[in-house]
Protein backbone atom coordinates (compact mmCIF):
# COMPACT_ATOMS: atom_id res chain seq x y z
CA UNK A 1 0.00 0.00 0.00
CA UNK A 2 1.12 3.60 -0.96
CA UNK A 3 1.94 5.78 2.17
CA UNK A 4 -0.35 8.07 3.14
CA UNK A 5 -1.45 11.07 5.04
CA UNK A 6 -5.06 10.53 6.24
CA UNK A 7 -6.67 13.64 7.49
CA UNK A 8 -9.90 13.06 9.98
CA UNK A 9 -12.13 15.87 8.80
CA UNK A 10 -15.32 16.66 10.89
CA UNK A 11 -18.68 18.07 10.93
CA UNK A 12 -21.28 18.38 13.03
CA UNK A 13 -25.27 17.09 12.21
CA UNK A 14 -24.12 16.76 8.49
CA UNK A 15 -22.33 20.20 8.39
CA UNK A 16 -18.95 20.23 7.29
CA UNK A 17 -16.50 21.82 10.05
CA UNK A 18 -14.65 24.83 7.87
CA UNK A 19 -11.13 23.65 9.71
CA UNK A 20 -11.42 20.23 7.81
CA UNK A 21 -9.92 22.34 4.95
CA UNK A 22 -7.17 24.00 7.01
CA UNK A 23 -5.97 20.31 7.62
CA UNK A 24 -6.06 19.26 4.36
CA UNK A 25 -3.95 22.29 3.26
CA UNK A 26 -1.81 21.20 5.56
CA UNK A 27 -1.87 17.88 4.52
CA UNK A 28 -1.07 19.06 0.65
CA UNK A 29 1.57 20.85 2.17
CA UNK A 30 2.88 17.87 3.63
CA UNK A 31 2.05 15.45 1.05
CA UNK A 32 4.67 17.89 -1.39
CA UNK A 33 7.74 17.47 0.46
CA UNK A 34 7.25 13.82 1.51
CA UNK A 35 5.52 12.69 -2.14
CA UNK A 36 2.50 10.64 0.69
CA UNK A 37 -0.94 10.65 -0.99
CA UNK A 38 -3.39 12.64 1.29
CA UNK A 39 -6.81 10.85 1.85
CA UNK A 40 -9.85 12.09 4.22
CA UNK A 41 -11.84 10.39 6.06
CA UNK A 42 -15.44 11.38 7.99
CA UNK A 43 -17.19 9.75 10.67
CA UNK A 44 -20.81 9.54 11.09
CA UNK A 45 -24.23 8.78 9.54
CA UNK A 46 -25.52 10.32 6.41
CA UNK A 47 -22.51 11.72 5.53
CA UNK A 48 -23.26 12.29 1.64
CA UNK A 49 -23.12 15.84 1.07
CA UNK A 50 -19.83 16.25 3.67
CA UNK A 51 -18.45 13.45 1.34
CA UNK A 52 -19.05 15.52 -2.03
CA UNK A 53 -17.64 18.63 -0.21
CA UNK A 54 -14.31 17.23 0.17
CA UNK A 55 -14.10 15.37 -2.43
CA UNK A 56 -14.01 19.14 -4.15
CA UNK A 57 -10.00 19.17 -3.26
CA UNK A 58 -6.82 17.95 -4.31
CA UNK A 59 -6.86 14.34 -2.35
CA UNK A 60 -6.54 10.63 -3.79
CA UNK A 61 -9.88 9.13 -2.08
CA UNK A 62 -12.38 10.46 0.63
CA UNK A 63 -14.00 8.15 2.50
CA UNK A 64 -16.83 7.88 4.66
CA UNK A 65 -17.05 5.47 7.61
CA UNK A 66 -20.98 5.13 8.23
CA UNK A 67 -23.13 3.76 11.25
CA UNK A 68 -26.24 4.36 13.09
CA UNK A 69 -24.28 3.94 15.86
CA UNK A 70 -22.00 6.86 14.67
CA UNK A 71 -24.85 9.94 14.26
CA UNK A 72 -24.19 11.46 17.42
CA UNK A 73 -20.48 11.75 18.60
CA UNK A 74 -18.90 9.96 21.82
CA UNK A 75 -15.88 9.45 21.82
CA UNK A 76 -16.13 5.97 21.98
CA UNK A 77 -17.96 5.09 19.31
CA UNK A 78 -15.42 7.11 17.95
CA UNK A 79 -12.51 5.47 19.13
CA UNK A 80 -13.64 2.15 18.24
CA UNK A 81 -14.73 3.10 14.45
CA UNK A 82 -11.47 4.97 13.82
CA UNK A 83 -8.77 2.57 15.61
CA UNK A 84 -10.17 -0.26 12.95
CA UNK A 85 -9.69 1.58 10.05
CA UNK A 86 -6.25 3.23 10.93
CA UNK A 87 -5.01 -0.04 12.19
CA UNK A 88 -5.76 -1.18 8.45
CA UNK A 89 -4.91 1.41 6.46
CA UNK A 90 -1.63 2.33 8.55
CA UNK A 91 -1.18 6.03 7.38
CA UNK A 92 2.09 7.12 8.18
CA UNK A 93 0.13 10.64 9.53
CA UNK A 94 -3.04 11.13 10.89
CA UNK A 95 -3.88 14.81 10.92
CA UNK A 96 -6.70 16.23 12.48
CA UNK A 97 -8.19 20.12 13.02
CA UNK A 98 -7.90 20.64 16.91
CA UNK A 99 -11.64 21.25 17.73
CA UNK A 100 -13.31 20.32 20.94
CA UNK A 101 -14.54 17.21 19.82
CA UNK A 102 -10.69 16.27 18.22
CA UNK A 103 -9.37 16.66 21.95
CA UNK A 104 -12.19 14.63 23.17
CA UNK A 105 -11.09 11.60 21.57
CA UNK A 106 -7.73 11.61 19.59
CA UNK A 107 -5.59 11.51 22.77
CA UNK A 108 -7.70 8.10 23.41
CA UNK A 109 -7.48 7.13 19.61
CA UNK A 110 -3.69 7.92 19.86
CA UNK A 111 -3.61 5.32 22.75
CA UNK A 112 -5.59 2.53 21.65
CA UNK A 113 -3.60 2.07 17.94
CA UNK A 114 0.01 2.08 20.74
CA UNK A 115 1.34 5.48 19.64
CA UNK A 116 1.57 9.28 20.63
CA UNK A 117 -0.38 12.44 19.33
CA UNK A 118 1.67 15.40 19.42
CA UNK A 119 -1.30 17.83 20.05
CA UNK A 120 -2.19 21.39 18.90
CA UNK A 121 1.15 21.99 16.39
CA UNK A 122 0.60 25.27 14.88
CA UNK A 123 3.02 23.97 11.46
CA UNK A 124 5.74 21.26 10.54
CA UNK A 125 9.20 21.28 9.60
CA UNK A 126 10.97 18.84 7.16
CA UNK A 127 14.61 18.38 7.96
CA UNK A 128 16.74 16.23 6.53
CA UNK A 129 14.19 13.22 6.22
CA UNK A 130 12.39 13.85 9.26
CA UNK A 131 9.07 15.47 10.21
CA UNK A 132 9.10 17.99 13.21
CA UNK A 133 5.94 19.56 14.40
CA UNK A 134 6.10 22.93 15.67
CA UNK A 135 3.79 23.64 18.65
CA UNK A 136 3.43 26.59 21.32
CA UNK A 137 4.70 26.21 24.92
CA UNK A 138 4.18 28.28 28.20
CA UNK A 139 0.86 29.75 26.54
CA UNK A 140 2.44 31.14 23.42
CA UNK A 141 5.85 32.21 25.30
CA UNK A 142 7.75 29.92 23.83
CA UNK A 143 7.86 27.07 20.83
CA UNK A 144 8.81 23.68 20.54
CA UNK A 145 9.79 21.98 17.53
CA UNK A 146 8.74 18.17 18.78
CA UNK A 147 9.47 14.43 16.64
CA UNK A 148 8.39 11.31 16.73
CA UNK A 149 10.15 8.70 18.22
CA UNK A 150 8.28 5.45 17.44
CA UNK A 151 6.69 3.94 14.40
CA UNK A 152 4.16 5.72 12.06
CA UNK A 153 1.21 6.15 12.28
CA UNK A 154 1.92 9.12 13.45
CA UNK A 155 -0.73 11.69 15.10
CA UNK A 156 -0.87 15.17 15.00
CA UNK A 157 -3.83 17.56 15.62
CA UNK A 158 -3.43 21.22 14.02
CA UNK A 159 -4.57 24.51 15.95
CA UNK A 160 -7.15 26.18 14.26
CA UNK A 161 -5.70 28.43 11.82
CA UNK A 162 -2.57 26.95 11.43
CA UNK A 163 -3.38 26.65 7.78
CA UNK A 164 -5.14 28.84 5.46
CA UNK A 165 -8.60 26.91 4.84
CA UNK A 166 -8.90 28.90 1.36
CA UNK A 167 -5.70 27.44 0.05
CA UNK A 168 -6.79 24.17 -0.21
CA UNK A 169 -5.96 23.38 -3.48
CA UNK A 170 -8.96 22.55 -5.54
CA UNK A 171 -9.78 19.53 -7.50
CA UNK A 172 -11.88 15.98 -7.77
CA UNK A 173 -11.61 12.77 -5.68
CA UNK A 174 -13.44 9.73 -5.82
CA UNK A 175 -15.39 8.68 -2.59
CA UNK A 176 -16.00 5.52 -0.85
CA UNK A 177 -18.04 4.21 1.48
CA UNK A 178 -16.95 1.87 4.55
CA UNK A 179 -18.96 0.47 7.01
CA UNK A 180 -18.13 1.12 10.32
CA UNK A 181 -17.16 -0.99 13.19
CA UNK A 182 -19.21 -0.90 16.01
CA UNK A 183 -18.64 -2.24 19.27
CA UNK A 184 -20.85 -4.61 20.71
CA UNK A 185 -22.99 -3.95 23.94
CA UNK A 186 -24.92 -0.71 25.26
CA UNK A 187 -23.10 2.41 24.68
CA UNK A 188 -21.34 4.24 27.57
CA UNK A 189 -22.24 7.36 27.62
CA UNK A 190 -25.55 8.81 26.34
CA UNK A 191 -25.20 12.19 24.11
CA UNK A 192 -28.41 14.55 24.11
CA UNK A 193 -28.30 17.67 21.42
CA UNK A 194 -26.02 20.74 21.00
CA UNK A 195 -27.76 23.51 22.23
CA UNK A 196 -26.67 27.20 22.39
CA UNK A 197 -28.42 29.29 25.44
CA UNK A 198 -30.19 32.15 25.33
CA UNK A 199 -29.62 33.93 22.08
CA UNK A 200 -26.35 36.35 21.98
CA UNK A 201 -27.49 39.88 22.53
CA UNK A 202 -23.76 41.26 21.78
CA UNK A 203 -22.99 40.18 18.37
CA UNK A 204 -18.95 41.44 18.64
CA UNK A 205 -18.28 40.01 15.07
CA UNK A 206 -20.06 42.46 13.35
CA UNK A 207 -18.23 45.02 15.34
CA UNK A 208 -15.76 47.76 13.76
CA UNK A 209 -13.89 48.73 16.82
CA UNK A 210 -13.63 46.70 19.85
CA UNK A 211 -11.81 47.26 23.27
CA UNK A 212 -10.76 44.06 24.92
CA UNK A 213 -9.72 43.61 28.68
CA UNK A 214 -7.72 40.94 30.71
CA UNK A 215 -6.42 40.12 33.68
CA UNK A 216 -4.05 42.85 33.61
CA UNK A 217 -7.03 45.10 34.50
CA UNK A 218 -6.52 43.11 38.19
CA UNK A 219 -10.45 44.30 39.83
CA UNK A 220 -13.83 44.58 38.33
CA UNK A 221 -13.92 48.51 39.22
CA UNK A 222 -10.81 48.95 36.80
CA UNK A 223 -12.80 47.45 33.31
CA UNK A 224 -14.32 51.09 33.65
CA UNK A 225 -11.22 52.24 32.60
CA UNK A 226 -11.42 50.26 29.03
CA UNK A 227 -15.18 50.96 28.99
CA UNK A 228 -14.62 54.96 29.33
CA UNK A 229 -12.52 54.19 25.98
CA UNK A 230 -14.49 51.94 24.34
CA UNK A 231 -17.34 54.68 24.69
CA UNK A 232 -14.49 57.33 23.52
CA UNK A 233 -14.13 55.51 20.32
CA UNK A 234 -17.46 54.08 19.88
CA UNK A 235 -16.61 50.75 20.00
CA UNK A 236 -17.66 47.72 21.86
CA UNK A 237 -16.32 46.61 25.14
CA UNK A 238 -15.23 42.99 24.78
CA UNK A 239 -12.74 40.49 27.25
CA UNK A 240 -10.34 37.29 28.02
CA UNK A 241 -11.90 34.54 29.67
CA UNK A 242 -10.72 34.99 32.88
CA UNK A 243 -12.36 38.21 33.21
CA UNK A 244 -15.85 36.54 31.94
CA UNK A 245 -15.02 33.44 34.72
CA UNK A 246 -14.57 35.93 37.35
CA UNK A 247 -18.17 37.49 36.43
CA UNK A 248 -16.84 41.06 35.68
CA UNK A 249 -18.00 40.74 32.39
CA UNK A 250 -21.49 39.13 30.97
CA UNK A 251 -19.96 35.66 29.17
CA UNK A 252 -21.04 37.34 25.89
CA UNK A 253 -18.31 39.21 25.71
CA UNK A 254 -15.90 36.57 25.35
CA UNK A 255 -13.52 36.57 22.69
CA UNK A 256 -11.39 33.49 21.92
CA UNK A 257 -12.38 29.35 21.05
CA UNK A 258 -15.10 29.28 23.80
CA UNK A 259 -16.69 33.25 22.97
CA UNK A 260 -17.23 35.16 19.94
CA UNK A 261 -14.60 35.42 16.95
CA UNK A 262 -14.26 38.42 15.76
CA UNK A 263 -12.25 40.85 12.51
CA UNK A 264 -13.09 44.50 13.44
CA UNK A 265 -11.25 47.54 11.79
CA UNK A 266 -9.49 47.71 15.42
CA UNK A 267 -8.97 45.80 18.58
CA UNK A 268 -7.59 47.19 21.68
CA UNK A 269 -6.26 44.54 23.53
CA UNK A 270 -5.42 46.13 27.36
CA UNK A 271 -3.92 44.10 29.54
CA UNK A 272 -4.08 40.88 27.80
CA UNK A 273 -1.24 38.61 27.60
CA UNK A 274 -2.25 36.45 24.61
CA UNK A 275 -3.07 33.18 25.78
CA UNK A 276 -3.83 30.83 22.34
CA UNK A 277 -7.10 30.19 23.45
CA UNK A 278 -7.72 34.39 23.08
CA UNK A 279 -5.79 35.08 20.00
CA UNK A 280 -7.93 32.23 17.47
CA UNK A 281 -10.27 34.32 18.27
CA UNK A 282 -8.97 38.02 17.01
CA UNK A 283 -6.10 37.55 14.64
CA UNK A 284 -8.44 38.28 12.17
CA UNK A 285 -8.78 41.80 13.36
CA UNK A 286 -7.15 44.36 10.94
CA UNK A 287 -5.05 46.55 13.16
CA UNK A 288 -3.92 45.34 16.80
CA UNK A 289 -3.09 47.65 19.33
CA UNK A 290 -1.47 45.74 22.49
CA UNK A 291 -1.37 47.84 25.57
CA UNK A 292 0.57 45.09 28.49
CA UNK A 293 3.12 45.72 31.15
CA UNK A 294 4.99 42.69 30.10
CA UNK A 295 7.22 43.29 27.50
CA UNK A 296 7.63 39.43 26.57
CA UNK A 297 3.62 39.00 26.48
CA UNK A 298 2.41 36.78 23.17
CA UNK A 299 0.19 39.25 22.52
CA UNK A 300 2.88 41.29 21.52
CA UNK A 301 3.73 38.68 18.60
CA UNK A 302 0.44 40.06 16.65
CA UNK A 303 0.03 43.23 17.55
CA UNK A 304 0.27 46.02 14.68
CA UNK A 305 1.00 49.04 17.56
CA UNK A 306 2.77 47.70 21.06
CA UNK A 307 3.04 49.50 23.92
CA UNK A 308 5.15 48.67 26.97
CA UNK A 309 3.59 49.87 29.66
CA UNK A 310 1.17 50.56 33.00
CA UNK A 311 -2.32 50.20 31.50
CA UNK A 312 -3.41 52.42 34.05
CA UNK A 313 -1.45 55.37 33.42
CA UNK A 314 -1.97 54.90 29.67
CA UNK A 315 -5.36 54.12 28.67
CA UNK A 316 -6.98 56.93 30.40
CA UNK A 317 -4.35 59.23 29.23
CA UNK A 318 -5.49 57.70 25.45
CA UNK A 319 -9.52 58.28 26.33
CA UNK A 320 -8.14 61.85 27.06
CA UNK A 321 -6.36 62.14 24.08
CA UNK A 322 -9.11 60.86 22.41
CA UNK A 323 -12.02 62.82 23.72
CA UNK A 324 -9.88 65.74 23.14
CA UNK A 325 -9.18 65.34 19.40
CA UNK A 326 -12.81 64.32 18.79
CA UNK A 327 -13.98 67.41 20.65
CA UNK A 328 -11.93 69.33 18.54
CA UNK A 329 -12.92 68.05 14.53
CA UNK B 1 -18.20 9.93 46.71
CA UNK B 2 -14.27 9.11 46.03
CA UNK B 3 -12.53 11.66 43.91
CA UNK B 4 -9.49 12.02 43.07
CA UNK B 5 -8.31 15.52 42.04
CA UNK B 6 -4.99 15.29 39.12
CA UNK B 7 -2.77 18.67 39.64
CA UNK B 8 0.11 19.76 38.07
CA UNK B 9 2.20 22.83 39.55
CA UNK B 10 3.42 25.35 36.63
CA UNK B 11 5.44 28.72 36.39
CA UNK B 12 3.73 31.71 37.53
CA UNK B 13 1.68 33.08 34.84
CA UNK B 14 3.33 36.31 34.81
CA UNK B 15 6.81 34.64 35.48
CA UNK B 16 9.94 36.27 33.15
CA UNK B 17 10.56 32.84 31.50
CA UNK B 18 14.01 32.18 30.22
CA UNK B 19 15.47 29.02 27.80
CA UNK B 20 18.14 27.51 29.52
CA UNK B 21 21.71 27.36 27.91
CA UNK B 22 20.98 24.19 25.74
CA UNK B 23 17.90 25.79 24.43
CA UNK B 24 15.92 22.54 25.26
CA UNK B 25 14.20 23.53 28.51
CA UNK B 26 13.20 26.83 30.11
CA UNK B 27 15.49 28.06 33.47
CA UNK B 28 13.99 26.36 36.68
CA UNK B 29 14.44 29.29 39.04
CA UNK B 30 11.44 30.54 38.38
CA UNK B 31 7.90 30.98 40.71
CA UNK B 32 5.50 28.22 40.72
CA UNK B 33 1.73 28.25 41.30
CA UNK B 34 -0.93 25.18 40.76
CA UNK B 35 -2.16 24.66 37.15
CA UNK B 36 -5.33 27.17 36.65
CA UNK B 37 -7.73 25.01 35.51
CA UNK B 38 -6.54 21.91 37.93
CA UNK B 39 -7.34 24.54 40.55
CA UNK B 40 -11.27 24.96 39.42
CA UNK B 41 -11.04 20.80 39.01
CA UNK B 42 -9.72 20.66 42.96
CA UNK B 43 -12.92 23.19 43.87
CA UNK B 44 -15.63 20.82 41.50
CA UNK B 45 -14.31 17.95 44.16
CA UNK B 46 -14.70 19.42 46.83
CA UNK B 47 -17.85 20.83 46.19
CA UNK B 48 -18.98 17.49 45.19
CA UNK B 49 -17.82 16.34 48.36
CA UNK B 50 -19.40 18.93 50.14
CA UNK B 51 -22.57 17.61 48.42
CA UNK B 52 -22.78 13.91 48.58
CA UNK B 53 -20.13 12.99 51.31
CA UNK B 54 -16.74 10.59 50.01
CA UNK B 55 -13.45 11.84 50.46
CA UNK B 56 -11.21 14.13 48.18
CA UNK B 57 -7.40 12.99 47.48
CA UNK B 58 -4.88 14.83 45.59
CA UNK B 59 -1.91 13.65 43.19
CA UNK B 60 0.94 15.23 41.27
CA UNK B 61 4.04 14.14 39.59
CA UNK B 62 6.95 16.43 39.74
CA UNK B 63 10.00 17.19 41.72
CA UNK B 64 9.84 17.93 45.44
CA UNK B 65 8.86 21.42 44.93
CA UNK B 66 5.42 20.48 42.82
CA UNK B 67 4.71 19.43 46.85
CA UNK B 68 3.32 22.67 47.56
CA UNK B 69 0.50 22.55 45.43
CA UNK B 70 -0.43 19.54 47.28
CA UNK B 71 0.00 20.83 50.57
CA UNK B 72 -2.74 23.86 48.92
CA UNK B 73 -5.02 21.76 47.82
CA UNK B 74 -4.85 20.23 51.46
CA UNK B 75 -5.17 23.21 53.28
CA UNK B 76 -8.15 24.29 51.09
CA UNK B 77 -10.34 21.03 52.04
CA UNK B 78 -8.48 17.14 50.32
CA UNK B 79 -8.62 14.89 52.98
CA UNK B 80 -5.07 13.45 51.21
CA UNK B 81 -2.18 13.79 48.95
CA UNK B 82 -0.17 11.51 46.57
CA UNK B 83 3.17 12.71 45.52
CA UNK B 84 5.02 10.78 42.48
CA UNK B 85 7.96 12.44 43.64
CA UNK B 86 11.34 12.97 41.57
CA UNK B 87 12.66 15.07 38.85
CA UNK B 88 12.81 12.62 36.14
CA UNK B 89 8.16 12.59 36.08
CA UNK B 90 8.50 15.94 34.29
CA UNK B 91 10.23 14.85 31.22
CA UNK B 92 7.32 11.97 30.63
CA UNK B 93 4.94 12.69 28.12
CA UNK B 94 0.89 12.94 28.48
CA UNK B 95 0.81 9.28 28.14
CA UNK B 96 3.27 8.55 30.45
CA UNK B 97 2.28 10.74 32.85
CA UNK B 98 -1.19 9.37 32.85
CA UNK B 99 0.53 5.62 33.41
CA UNK B 100 2.13 6.87 36.63
CA UNK B 101 -0.71 8.05 37.92
CA UNK B 102 -2.87 5.07 37.34
CA UNK B 103 -0.24 3.12 38.69
CA UNK B 104 -0.01 5.38 41.64
CA UNK B 105 -3.71 4.73 42.62
CA UNK B 106 -3.77 0.96 41.78
CA UNK B 107 -5.88 -0.73 44.63
CA UNK B 108 -7.80 2.62 45.04
CA UNK B 109 -11.29 2.62 44.21
CA UNK B 110 -12.50 5.78 42.71
CA UNK B 111 -15.45 6.71 41.46
CA UNK B 112 -14.46 9.99 39.79
CA UNK B 113 -11.00 11.31 38.57
CA UNK B 114 -10.73 15.03 38.01
CA UNK B 115 -8.19 17.11 36.27
CA UNK B 116 -7.45 20.78 34.68
CA UNK B 117 -8.75 20.55 30.56
CA UNK B 118 -5.41 21.64 29.94
CA UNK B 119 -1.83 22.69 31.55
CA UNK B 120 -0.45 26.34 31.39
CA UNK B 121 3.23 24.45 30.19
CA UNK B 122 2.75 22.00 27.53
CA UNK B 123 -0.78 22.71 26.98
CA UNK B 124 -1.46 19.20 25.73
CA UNK B 125 -4.49 19.13 26.92
CA UNK B 126 -4.21 14.98 27.15
CA UNK B 127 -3.40 13.48 30.22
CA UNK B 128 -7.09 13.49 31.53
CA UNK B 129 -8.30 11.52 28.43
CA UNK B 130 -5.15 8.87 28.49
CA UNK B 131 -6.13 7.49 31.72
CA UNK B 132 -9.29 7.04 31.05
CA UNK B 133 -8.40 4.93 28.33
CA UNK B 134 -5.51 3.09 30.81
CA UNK B 135 -8.49 2.53 33.36
CA UNK B 136 -10.66 1.66 30.63
CA UNK B 137 -13.46 4.39 32.00
CA UNK B 138 -15.52 6.47 29.87
CA UNK B 139 -14.34 10.29 30.18
CA UNK B 140 -15.92 13.64 28.73
CA UNK B 141 -13.99 16.90 28.69
CA UNK B 142 -14.21 20.80 28.80
CA UNK B 143 -16.69 20.23 31.05
CA UNK B 144 -18.83 23.19 32.84
CA UNK B 145 -21.46 21.55 34.66
CA UNK B 146 -21.28 18.13 37.05
CA UNK B 147 -24.78 16.75 38.53
CA UNK B 148 -24.31 13.31 40.67
CA UNK B 149 -27.15 11.28 39.49
CA UNK B 150 -28.84 8.01 40.39
CA UNK B 151 -27.31 5.79 37.67
CA UNK B 152 -23.76 8.24 37.27
CA UNK B 153 -23.08 11.72 36.76
CA UNK B 154 -25.27 14.69 33.95
CA UNK B 155 -22.61 16.95 32.50
CA UNK B 156 -22.37 19.97 30.67
CA UNK B 157 -19.80 19.76 28.16
CA UNK B 158 -18.46 23.43 26.56
CA UNK B 159 -18.09 22.92 23.08
CA UNK B 160 -16.99 26.25 20.52
CA UNK B 161 -18.74 29.37 19.89
CA UNK B 162 -21.40 29.16 22.75
CA UNK B 163 -22.75 26.31 21.94
CA UNK B 164 -23.10 23.39 24.58
CA UNK B 165 -24.30 19.55 25.53
CA UNK B 166 -25.12 17.72 28.05
CA UNK B 167 -23.85 14.19 28.17
CA UNK B 168 -25.06 10.68 30.56
CA UNK B 169 -22.85 8.83 31.97
CA UNK B 170 -21.67 6.15 34.63
CA UNK B 171 -19.09 5.72 37.36
CA UNK B 172 -16.43 5.75 37.46
CA UNK B 173 -15.67 8.59 34.57
CA UNK B 174 -13.07 10.95 33.95
CA UNK B 175 -13.49 14.39 33.86
CA UNK B 176 -11.35 17.09 32.54
CA UNK B 177 -12.68 20.05 33.75
CA UNK B 178 -12.64 24.08 32.03
CA UNK B 179 -11.71 27.19 34.45
CA UNK B 180 -14.72 29.19 35.38
CA UNK B 181 -16.83 26.03 36.43
CA UNK B 182 -17.14 27.40 39.54
CA UNK B 183 -15.84 29.84 42.02
CA UNK B 184 -12.48 29.18 43.78
CA UNK B 185 -11.97 29.27 47.32
CA UNK B 186 -9.28 30.80 49.88
CA UNK B 187 -7.83 28.32 52.03
CA UNK B 188 -8.35 29.13 56.12
CA UNK B 189 -5.97 29.77 58.59
CA UNK B 190 -7.57 26.65 60.16
CA UNK B 191 -7.17 24.28 56.61
CA UNK B 192 -3.74 25.39 56.32
CA UNK B 193 -3.14 24.10 60.09
CA UNK B 194 -5.09 21.52 59.22
CA UNK B 195 -3.12 20.54 56.35
CA UNK B 196 0.20 19.71 58.38
CA UNK B 197 -1.66 16.54 59.84
CA UNK B 198 -3.35 15.39 56.46
CA UNK B 199 -1.20 12.42 55.12
CA UNK B 200 0.74 12.62 52.23
CA UNK B 201 1.90 9.40 50.52
CA UNK B 202 4.80 9.67 48.37
CA UNK B 203 6.02 7.35 45.31
CA UNK B 204 9.06 7.10 43.99
CA UNK B 205 10.04 6.73 40.41
CA UNK B 206 11.18 3.08 40.97
CA UNK B 207 7.37 1.96 42.15
CA UNK B 208 6.16 2.75 38.86
CA UNK B 209 8.80 2.63 36.75
CA UNK B 210 7.62 -0.75 35.02
CA UNK B 211 4.11 1.08 33.98
CA UNK B 212 5.85 3.15 31.97
CA UNK B 213 7.25 2.95 28.77
CA UNK B 214 9.90 4.71 25.92
CA UNK B 215 8.59 8.31 25.27
CA UNK B 216 7.17 8.46 21.62
CA UNK B 217 7.43 12.06 21.03
CA UNK B 218 10.84 14.20 21.85
CA UNK B 219 11.22 17.58 21.96
CA UNK B 220 14.00 18.71 20.09
CA UNK B 221 14.28 21.85 20.62
CA UNK B 222 12.69 25.10 22.60
CA UNK B 223 12.68 28.32 21.52
CA UNK B 224 11.46 31.73 21.40
CA UNK B 225 8.96 32.00 17.94
CA UNK B 226 9.49 34.29 15.18
CA UNK B 227 7.06 37.18 14.87
CA UNK B 228 4.62 37.11 12.53
CA UNK B 229 4.32 40.62 12.11
CA UNK B 230 6.44 43.65 12.45
CA UNK B 231 4.95 45.53 15.64
CA UNK B 232 5.49 49.42 15.96
CA UNK B 233 6.32 49.63 19.58
CA UNK B 234 5.54 53.27 21.00
CA UNK B 235 7.07 54.83 23.65
CA UNK B 236 7.20 57.51 26.16
CA UNK B 237 5.33 59.13 28.68
CA UNK B 238 1.69 57.85 28.57
CA UNK B 239 0.38 61.22 27.40
CA UNK B 240 3.29 60.99 24.73
CA UNK B 241 2.28 57.35 23.81
CA UNK B 242 -1.44 58.81 23.56
CA UNK B 243 -1.18 61.35 21.35
CA UNK B 244 1.40 59.10 18.96
CA UNK B 245 -1.47 56.13 19.20
CA UNK B 246 -4.64 58.96 18.34
CA UNK B 247 -2.34 60.03 15.37
CA UNK B 248 -2.06 56.41 14.02
CA UNK B 249 -5.39 55.86 14.62
CA UNK B 250 -6.66 58.84 12.54
CA UNK B 251 -4.19 58.65 9.69
CA UNK B 252 -3.70 55.04 9.35
CA UNK B 253 -6.63 53.14 10.99
CA UNK B 254 -9.15 55.97 10.31
CA UNK B 255 -11.37 55.17 13.36
CA UNK B 256 -11.63 58.71 14.43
Amino acid sequence: MADCILVVAEHREGKLNRASFETIAGAQAISKETGWAVEVVVVGEGLDAVIAELATKIVSRVYAIEAAALAAYTSDAYVYALKNFVSTKQPKLVLFPHTYQVRDFAPRLALALDRTLISDAIGYKFESGKLLFSRQMFQGKFAADVSFAGDPPWLVTFQIGAFRGDLAEPGSAPTEKVTAAVAEGAPRVTPHEVFQEAKQAVDLSQAAIIIAVGRGIKEQKNVAIAENLAAALGGELAASRPICDNGWLPLERQVGSSGQTVAPKLYIAIGISGAIQHIVGMKGARTIVAINKDAEAPIFEIADIGVVGNLFDIVPALTAEIVKVKAGT
Amino acid sequence: MKILVCIKQVPQKDAPLKLNEAGTWIREDVSYEVNEPDAYALEEALRQKEKHGGEVVVITAGPTRSQQVLREALAKGADRAIHLEDDRFGALESTNTARAIAAAIEGEKFDLVVTGLQSDDYGAAQTGVLLAEILGWPHATIIIGIEKTDSGVHLKRELEAGHYQFIDMPLPAVLTIQSGINKLRYATLIGIKQAKMKPMRKVSYGEVEAKLSKNLQRIERLYVPVKQKKTEMLEGTPPEVAKKLVEHLRNTVRVI
